[in-house]
């Protein structure tokens, strides 16, 4: 009994150090923004007078709904991209269908503010596609006029959201739940209709609420398209403008979570009852049928078209980057250089800060996020599920609530020199850390769970303590997969930005991220910002191939060590 | 209903790459028949009913159905009821929805469809359970929806995929005569998959017994019991006795120089062994049989005593009935085995 006491006493200490933490770092400053909402502004009283303000001021009320307008029709436009491409690729046997898997990793590679200025050069008013179009056929098409730019952009940057999400559940499908239909008479596209979309639908609503909640709370790619009645916009320039003690800013941001969480409440009613993975036994889908000539010219045109949009971005922010001059012309006036000398030369300090802050916010997320992870799947302490849904509510937070959270709520908070805390690098990490625990934690999940208990078992039984257990036993089985959400974890750290945006105090303390939003801004600036654009995504990409590798690697370790 | 059709298999052939899964089939399923592919797992007898219902393709040979080609219709034109291993019902739809899914898909209209469905899950005893979902019912339950749905369209012939596999040893005895009943009462030609001989013997009319993807006999349960055609038919369906040896004239000469008279008119194919059930041999005190050794092991199974004894250099099976404890044998007991004539078999592979 004495062995187990101490035993719970050190998983104790770690949890309650963890809970600190988040409760520091995330439960404060998110409950600071709720709390200042809720008071009177200068007065400490509980009101509801600034929603009310937030419902009587136009402005608001019009950012509000052109951000559902946007989030829904983003959705409705992803779908359509996604489904035909997920119905190819699950059900025919299609050569192009590997190239339409790896279209799954372009919006981790790359968020869609990046490529924003590229895609007004290539789709805007006198962009290439609409210069070409004029000149041949008389009319242009208004891609990116507006909210539909914002749609465009994002739809063709979050499709693949949904498009892994169905895949994934197409190919789930028992393949006799399928066979069945065509035994009763039933084949084509109304089989697809009435039997396997049905069954794939958790699946697509995973994958659409994702995609619904992501550009409801993203601040920059409207910023960047000069789009500003939109709400996570509003609330960014409300606290840069106006300043920090005005409370609409924080107003914003409760709706902003309520959306989320409403989102996400509304998803899980949808599918509660409809966990047919469980019911279904066997993997495999339907056998895969071979597509006619003519099927097949079809699809591959679907395929290069769809393939096409997604890699205008990248394309366009390369051009940029090498671009002289590049205005109401179908491709730039000439090629140089020098942007990447400039960018080099000033602005590498953006790329020393990125790789500093990403490294530390991945290594504290990987840490916190194995620990929890054991906490809750290998002990019995009590309470210690709600670290995981502490931990997990991230995902509710928009960025830019989290940011507006850090500076009211450490602001005030002193170092002896005088400096407040907010204004430290160290809690631009911190905030990106909490912004990536939940993909750390998801990873060190699906790590642990692939442990069999009976492993450290046998290692208890034959003498060693439960740490040394995790030392050797527990922590070198999961290294492939905490390697791999640490790529990942820094990945998506290095191009974190909504929150980063509210943080920087100065252009010396700032990431990447945010050195390419500000040159972006100016079109002097654009080369350069698309230079740096360029070298974010080489970092991303090499790490989200880094990452594929540690996990392709730590899978066929244990294949062979078991 | 309307008649009863025949089924007729043709020299078919079917690889999966490299795997020859189906060589040489040939099958007459006769109108009205409840037929059985029995055979070990991996011997084919899914693929060959899967063949019937469109969703595998042979590289030669024929399928008929009713003495009509079905090699260009594709799965959703054969009218060939299947009911598959897993059941797969739908899991977004009532009963009364996956039920009536054929008869949508072959556009009929709404009354009519309401009609058959309730009939098909009134001829299964389900029809309080139109409203529930496939989740909300018991085993038993679901496989007699995916019988509903199945037989709801009327189908040409219908196909189970080992229906008994996913129900308790319980209701496997239950079910199975409900669907004897139900088959008797349609009349409709029926195959049904199977890897248990049990399940075979006690409700097909006729099995096909499958092995590599050759069928090695067919024949009625009692037929193949009694005069099974290979050592494969015999040691698949119950217990036998299996002892190498060669013809020598007019005796069979076991391995270990032991030597039994060839009753007349019986010839020993080559390569043949000598088969016997255990329950067709006796023992004796008399070490004068041709076949005898000590007793080497001995299992009480109530009605009857299996013995096991060592003759030469292989163990012989031999069932007594069970009558007192003073008549049981002990281990280390010399006996001979006493083996009619007529009851030995000698079977090639």
């Amino acid at each position: 009994m004495a062995l187990a006491g101490t035993r719970s006493a050190g998983q104790a200490t770690l949890a309650l150090a963890i809970a600190l933490f988040l409760g520091v770092f995330l439960v404060v400053p998110v409950a600071t923004v709720i709390y200042v909402a809720f008071t009177e502004k200068g007065g400490g009283a509980l009101t509801l007078i600034n929603f009310l303000d937030f419902a009587r001021t136009d402005l608001f009320v019009r950012s509000f709904w052109n951000s559902v307008y946007v989030s829904a029709m983003t959705v409705v436009w992803a779908s359509a991209l996604a489904l035909p491409l997920a119905y190819l690729t699950t059900r025919f046997e299609f050569r192009g269908a590997m190239l339409v898997q790896t279209l799954g990793f372009l919006p981790l590679v790359m968020p869609p503010f990046v490529g924003a200025v590229a895609m007004q050069l290539l789709f805007g008013r006198n962009g290439s596609v609409n210069l070409l179009l004029d000149g041949w056929f008389d009319f242009k098409i208004g891609f990116m006029e507006g909210l539909n730019g914002v749609i465009f952009l994002q739809a063709i940057h979050y499709f693949p959201f949904i498009l892994v999400n169905l895949s994934a559940a197409l190919r789930n499908i028992d393949r006799a739940m399928e066979e069945a239909a065509q035994n009763l008479g039933s084949h084509g596209l109304r089989l697809f209709r009435r039997i396997a979309l049905p069954l794939a639908l958790p699946g697509y609503i995973a994958g659409a609420s994702l995609v619904f909640v992501k550009v409801f709370d993203d601040v920059a790619t409207p910023l960047l398209l000069n789009v500003k009645e939109m709400l996570a916009p509003q609330a960014y320039l409300r606290i840069t403008s106006i300043g920090i003690d005005d409370p609409m800013g924080y107003v914003i941001s409760v709706v902003l979570i309520g959306v989320a969480v409403a989102t996400m409440w509304a998803s899980a009613q949808v599918l509660k009852g409809k966990d047919y993975a469980t019911t279904q036994r066997g993997g495999g889908g339907l056998a895969r049928r071979k597509l006619k000539p003519r099927e097949s010219v079809l699809a591959y045109a679907v395929v290069i078209l769809i393939l096409a949009l997604v890699l205008a971005p990248h394309v366009g922010l390369l051009l940029l980057s090498f671009a002289t001059v590049w205005s109401f012309s179908p491709l730039p006036d000439g090629y140089t250089l020098a942007h990447y000398a400039r960018v080099l030369d000033d602005s590498s300090v953006y790329i020393k800060n990125t790789l500093l802050y990403s490294s530390l916010a991945a290594a504290i997320d990987v840490a916190i996020g194995g620990a929890i992870a054991y906490l809750v799947l290998r002990t019995r302490l009590p309470g210690r599920q709600w670290l995981d849904w502490a931990a997990s509510t991230a995902l509710a937070v928009p960025g830019v609530v989290l940011g507006i959270g850090y500076l009211r709520a450490f602001y005030g908070v002193k170092l002896p020199d005088g400096t407040p805390l907010a204004a430290l690098w160290i809690v631009i990490v911190l905030a990106i850390a909490i912004r990536r625990l939940p993909y750390a934690l998801r990873a060190a999940y699906a790590a642990l769970q692939q442990i069999s208990v009976s492993l450290e078992e046998a290692a208890e039984n034959l003498g060693a303590t439960k740490a040394r257990t995790v030392r050797r036993i527990v922590v070198p089985l999961m290294t492939g997969g905490l390697l791999a959400g640490f790529v990942t974890s820094f990945a998506t750290a290095a191009v974190e930005l909504s929150a980063v945006l509210m943080l920087v105090q100065s252009n010396f303390d700032a990431p990447l991220a945010y050195g390419l939003y500000v040159l972006m801004q100016t079109p002097a600036g654009r080369g350069a910002g698309a230079a740096l654009g360029v070298i974010a995504v080489i970092i991303v990409a090499v790490c989200m191939g880094v990452a594929q590798l540690a996990a392709d690697r730590s899978q066929r370790a244990r294949g062979l060590d078991i | 209903m309307s008649k009863a059709v025949g089924i007729e298999i043709v020299g078919v052939n079917l690889s999966y790459g490299s795997t020859h899964v189906l060589k040489n089939v040939d099958l007459a399923v006769r109108p009205g028949e409840f037929f059985a592919f029995l055979g070990p797992s991996g011997c084919g007898k899914t693929t060959l009913l899967r063949l019937i219902a469109g969703f595998a393709q042979a590289q030669t040979g024929q399928v008929l159905l009713d003495g009509q080609d079905v090699a260009p219709l594709p799965p959703w034109k054969r009218d060939v009821g299947m009911v598959f291993q897993s059941y797969a019902l739908w899991p977004h739809m009532t009963v009364a929805k996956n039920v009536a899914f054929g008869l949508e898909e072959r556009r009929l209209p709404r009354a009519e469809i309401n009609r058959r469905v309730a009939q098909a899950l009134d001829l299964v005893g389900l029809a309080d359970y139109a409203g529930r979902r496939p989740a909300q019912l018991s085993g038993g339950q679901q496989q007699r929806v995916a019988v509903a749905r199945t037989i709801a369209i009327e189908p040409k012939v219908l196909l189970l995929d080992e229906p008994l596999s996913n129900l308790d040893a319980r209701m496997r005895v239950s079910v199975r005569r409900e669907l004897r009943a139900l088959q008797q009462r349609l009349g409709l030609t029926t195959i049904f998959v199977t890897h248990d001989q049990e399940e075979a013997n006690t409700i097909c009319d006729r099995i096909a017994v499958m092995d590599a993807g050759i069928i090695r006999q067919v024949g009625t349960p009692m037929e193949l019991y009694e005069n099974p055609a290979n050592l494969f038919v015999a040691s698949f369906l119950g217990s036998a006795n299996i002892l190498d040896g060669h013809a020598t004239g007019d005796a069979f000469e076991v391995v270990g120089g032991m030597r039994l008279p060839l009753p007349r008119g019986v010839v020993a194919p080559t390569g043949a062994k000598l088969v016997f059930r255990p329950q067709h041999a006796s023992l004796t005190s008399s070490v004068a049989s041709p076949l005898h050794g000590p007793v080497t092991h001995r299992e009480f199974l109530g009605a009857t005593v299996r013995y096991a004894i060592r003759v030469g250099d292989s163990e012989i099976l031999v069932d007594a009935p069970f009558q007192s404890v003073g008549e049981l044998r002990d281990v280390g007991d010399p006996v001979g085995v006493d083996l009619p004539p007529q009851r030995a078999l000698y079977l090639a592979a």
